[in-house]
């Protein structure tokens, strides 16, 4: 399944909303590695700059009551699902108004109100749970799906081929999204795999593999939809791999010393984020004022969240004692 | 099952086992059982789960894949849903390949998202140890589970323990980690059959009263300790047997109860007794009755070995109710304080 070719337009008012996604992706990333830089504030960051497109795509193809299963570089899907920035903020610099009031960090962001049930920092991990979420859904009677989202290095894992087969069998509601940023942390995917494409690896699993151009919101949005419908009228899951690059290593601060300069240049030339502007200014969608507007619009409201992170205490120490337990403090 | 009291019955730690998810299944439609053969006609390895994907159906009793890792996240995306599933993890030394999904996952969720999603799995799970297997399909390993800030794990020995503790970890709301003894599936007993029963997860019991010595142990344990009890009784030592029940939360409070009374411990496990749940038990007693103790705290643990298979090899490597005899007579013959 090739999806890049289907060249029907979608609706304008949707590729305004998804351009509007990869923008607040845009300028949150900006914010956070310019904060970071100068040293206004510390956090550990595993920078999502550049995949963008992959979220905004795909979220856009999601009810609210479906749910989301991401990774530690899930800022562009947190926000994409609805996350607030504050949530996100909050919790990456370790104030009580973030997501879990500090204690879960850059890695482990969750808000089952906007469906983000599981941000894991375990490499393939999230995708045995999306399996159980869905188990879930079926059992209560709830035609929502799951959407599993994770890297190129996830489909090496025991826990993916385990997860994988298991929803196939099962024909399970999940969508597996696999953001292939062509580098497993500091290896070159190629170097890690016998197959060239992770769509590949649907065909062992009886279920359809799609390959996309991940730094195409349409096309993304177009195979996950395709995969929601199925995974939502009870056809089982999809694997879909969208094919993207992120711009600033495996974290923050990553020398890079492993990526050849001429492909980063490459990929920072063609920015999913840039090239979709031009797409919908070409297309009439957008004129250039309301690129700005919308960029400029993006960059307050990052500013507005920050000042209300930067507005909240530290988590107190009684924290360590909540939430080991229902119904025991810490201490056995 | 034979009766017993009007509202007890005689019967196996299996029958026990199986009553509890049995009436978990009709009491509360939240609740899902997932594992490895676990749906008829198997019923289970050992056949604990016999007749409920029968009675429940194959959507509420699942057969998996051999994929333990697969088993343990499922069974977590089902439970941050509201469901109570139980997962069964065959045999306990395949717990390695669920492992991450356990303590990186179910233990921490409801931490990291400060109460936001809960994990209330219950996760059986079986030692096979005494039966010959070898080094893969026999170790005690509850001290992994001990070591990781919210599990809960329990180690029931009687079959009145064993349908309350799985009773009160189905319906528990954090993980819980039951780990039973495939040896001890046949141990027979009264168990109350009303539904509501259960067996507050963290209180110890003492299965046996006495005066000269404690010996603090669980699961397997508590049989050699009833037999060495009954022996040692007949030479005059009177041996009070506590029964741990739940390793976390730990009764630190019945154990130092006990053991203030009787000023000297052993603590008895198939676990090593090297970094095993005992050295825990040991040093807890040690320092807060360090000045009242007539004899160091004694360990009866399993050897820091691989369990091997040949039978004499396994009988030397595991511990027994002669070498818990042994070490009682020795902590008796002590005299301190």
């Amino acid at each position: 399944m090739d999806t890049e070719d289907q060249a029907a337009d979608l609706v304008p008012a949707l590729r305004r909303r998804m351009f509007e996604i990869m923008v607040l992706a845009k300028a949150c990333d900006e914010r956070l590695r310019k904060g970071i830089g100068t040293g206004e504030f510390m956090t550990v960051y595993w920078p999502s700059r550049g995949q963008e497109a992959v979220a905004a795509g795909f979220a856009t193809c999601l009810r609210p009551d479906d749910r989301l299963v991401t990774t530690y570089r899930g800022l562009h899907d947190q926000i994409a699902k609805g996350v607030p920035l504050v949530e996100i903020l909050g919790e990456m610099l370790g104030r009580q108004v973030g997501a879990s009031r500090g204690k879960g960090g850059t890695m482990h962001i969750a808000d089952p109100s906007v469906g983000l049930m599981l941000s894991t920092g375990i490499v393939g991990a999230g995708v045995p749970v999306a399996v159980g979420l869905a188990l879930a859904a079926r059992r209560q009677g709830s035609d929502r799906v799951v959407l599993a989202s994770f890297g190129d290095g996830a489909t090496n894992t025991g826990s993916f081929h385990e997860a994988t087969n298991l929803a196939a069998t099962w024909r399970l509601p999940v969508v597996l999204v696999c953001q292939n940023n062509r580098y497993a942390e500091m290896t070159p995917t190629e170097a890690t795999m016998p197959v060239s494409r992770i769509s590949d690896r649907a065909k062992g699993y009886d279920m359809p593999g799609a390959h996309v151009d991940g730094n195409d919101p349409e096309a993304v949005h177009r195979a996950t939809a395709v995969a929601v419908d199925r995974a939502r009228s009870g056809g089982g899951p999809t694997l879909i791999e969208c094919l993207t690059y992120r711009f600033f290593g495996h974290f923050f601060g990553d020398p890079m010393a492993y990526i050849p300069k001429d492909e980063l240049a490459a990929a920072i030339a063609a920015d999913p984020v840039g090239r979709f502007a031009d797409r919908l200014l070409s297309a009439g969608v957008l004129d250039q004022a309301g690129v700005d507007e919308i960029d400029a619009g993006a960059r307050h409201r990052v500013d507005e969240a920050l000042a209300t992170v930067l507005a909240s205490p530290p988590p107190t120490l009684d924290e360590l004692g909540r939430d080991v337990y229902a119904d025991l403090g810490a201490d056995r | 099952m034979s009766a017993g009291a009007a509202d007890e019955q005689t019967m196996t730690v299996r029958e026990a086992l199986a009553l509890a998810l049995d009436q978990a299944l009709a009491a509360d439609e939240r609740v899902l059982l997932l594992g490895e053969d676990i749906a008829d006609p198997g019923g289970g390895v050992s056949g604990v789960t016999a007749g409920l994907s029968t009675t429940y159906g194959e959507d509420r009793v699942l057969d998996t894949p051999i994929s333990e890792a697969a088993i343990a996240g499922a069974a977590i995306g089902a439970a941050l849903e509201g469901m109570l599933p139980v997962a069964e993890i065959m045999i306990m030394d395949f717990v390695g390949i669920a492992i991450d999904q356990i303590v990186n996952h179910a233990a921490k969720l409801r931490f990291m998202s400060g109460g936001r999603t809960t994990c209330p799995i219950t996760l059986r799970t079986a030692v096979f140890g005494g039966l010959g297997s070898g080094a893969t399909h026999s170790q005690s390993l509850e001290a992994w589970f001990m070591h990781i800030p919210g599990l809960k794990v329990v180690v029931p020995s009687t079959p009145r323990d064993a349908k309350g503790l799985l009773t009160a970890a189905i319906f528990d709301p954090d993980p819980c980690v039951v780990v039973e003894t495939v040896i001890t599936y046949g141990a027979t007993g009264p168990v109350p059959l009303d539904p509501g029963f259960t067996i507050p997860i963290g209180e110890a019991e003492v299965k046996r009263p006495g005066n000269d010595v404690t010996i603090v142990t669980y699961g397997r344990g508590v049989f050699d300790a009833m037999t060495a009890a009954d022996q040692l009784s007949s030479e005059g030592i009177d041996v009070e047997v506590l029964d741990l029940r739940s390793l976390v939360p730990l009764d630190t409070a019945r154990v130092l109860e006990s053991v203030a009374k009787t000023r000297r411990a052993v603590v008895h496990h198939y676990a090593t007794t090297f970094a095993g749940p005992g050295a825990e038990v040991a040093a807890t007693i040690s320092a807060e009755l360090f000045g009242q103790l007539a004899a160091p705290v004694a360990r009866v643990g399993g050897r820091f070995t691989p369990i091997p298979a040949a039978a004499g090899l396994e009988a030397a490597a595991l511990p027994s109710a002669a070498m818990l005899v042994d070490a009682v007579r020795r902590t008796v013959g002590r005299h301190g304080g």
